[in-house]
């Protein structure tokens, strides 16, 4: 019952912005800061989502160590990423990272 | 069918298969995002039913990892709806900037290009909206595209679903991991000038500081927060300096 109200919302929620304007349609026009401030969405939501992530990953603590796969697999796929500029090989190249030092940690 | 309607018939044709032809590539993007979704989402608790249904009915590729990680984190589903609001309002902006194209449509096509109207979709079809040529097809252009994106992510989570299900210990192969790496990968490129690094810099710092709020309300508060740090940064490098602060209120 959650899972049909979560998906209902969600998908009401989300048609919901991609079509509302359309029957509004011509007389509305964003604010210049408004326009400014919506392309500040992606990333900004995304960090927050990637950084206690990586920095915690039991969901409480800070943990700032290199025995965090994390930590280091986040910072791997950063470096991955700038290098690469490609987003296929940065996902299975910072997936690959954390599998290996996961692995490594195990050995210590 | 007279000539003329035979031309019209062509001219759609021609129109919806060169949407699904220059979409391609973002379509081969897509596909790891699919999987890994459908291959997490019944980890992190989430029904098959209802991770089918997400990509069906919702078909918003970072609005349902977000969704899919807050199930995880037993998150109540009113905030995942809500959040879902702050993640895919930008494409409101989409909407506004396809506006003069969309408006002239019959009703049901905008209803269907609104339901498809993801940042891929989005990015392909207001290339070909801004071609100044004057053909009367270019929505089955749009359609084209989006059903291709559509046809594909749906594909994509099955697979993703049936390969979480025969494969039992997923985590352990970094999977659980992929949707950090996913999101890196896709911050990543908006990282090419001042503001958005500080906006980058203020969620990431406030994320982890309003990280004991209640059901994930930190994320909402973090992200307004980067929001306002690439607003405030910008404004303030328009008007010729980070050091004028006494600025920042007029905003």
């Amino acid at each position: 019952m959650q899972t049909l109200f979560l998906v209902a919302g969600m998908a009401l929620v989300t048609f919901s912005i991609r079509y509302i304007l359309l029957p509004l349609s011509g007389r509305l026009r964003f604010s210049d800061g408004m326009q400014r401030a919506l392309r500040y969405v992606p990333p900004s939501v995304l960090t927050a989502i990637i950084v206690p992530a990586a920095l915690m990953p039991d969901g409480r603590t800070l943990s700032l160590s290199w025995t965090n796969p994390y930590l280091v697999g986040a910072l791997l796929t950063v470096l991955i990423g700038w290098f690469s500029k490609h987003l296929l090989v940065t996902i299975l190249g910072g997936m690959v990272g954390f599998a290996v030092w996961q692995w490594v940690l195990t050995l210590i | 069918m007279d000539e003329k309607q035979a031309s019209a018939a062509h001219g759609r044709r021609s129109e919806f298969w060169r949407g699904v032809r220059d979409t391609l590539p973002l379509v081969i993007g897509a596909i790891p995002f699919g999987i890994i979704f459908g291959t997490l989402s019944t980890k992190a608790g989430l029904s098959v039913a209802g991770t089918m249904g997400m990509s069906l009915f919702v078909f918003a590729g970072s609005a349902q990892f977000i969704a899919m990680g807050l199930v995880g984190a037993g998150t109540a589903w009113p905030l995942i709806v809500l959040t879902t609001f702050v993640v895919n309002f930008r494409h409101l902006l989409y909407t506004a900037t396809l506006l003069p194209d969309l408006k002239r449509l019959p009703r049901r096509w905008q209803i269907l290009l609104a339901f498809g109207l993801t940042d891929e979709t989005f990015a392909v079809a207001v290339g070909r909206w801004r071609q100044p040529d004057s053909n009367l097809h270019k929505h089955w252009y749009q359609f084209g595209s989006m059903l291709f994106m559509y046809a594909n992510w749906n594909a994509c989570t099955a697979i993703g679903l049936v390969a979480g299900r025969v494969l039992s210990d997923v985590g352990g192969w970094g999977l659980d991991f992929a949707m950090v790496a996913a999101f890196i990968g896709m911050v990543l490129p908006y990282l090419k000038d001042k503001p958005n690094y500080i906006a980058v810099l203020v969620a990431g710092a406030s994320a982890v500081l309003f990280h004991g709020l209640p059901h994930q309300l930190g994320l909402i508060v973090a992200a307004i927060a980067g929001i306002v740090a690439g607003v405030v940064t910008e404004t303030l490098m328009a008007r010729g300096g980070i050091s004028n602060a006494s600025t920042v209120g007029e905003e």
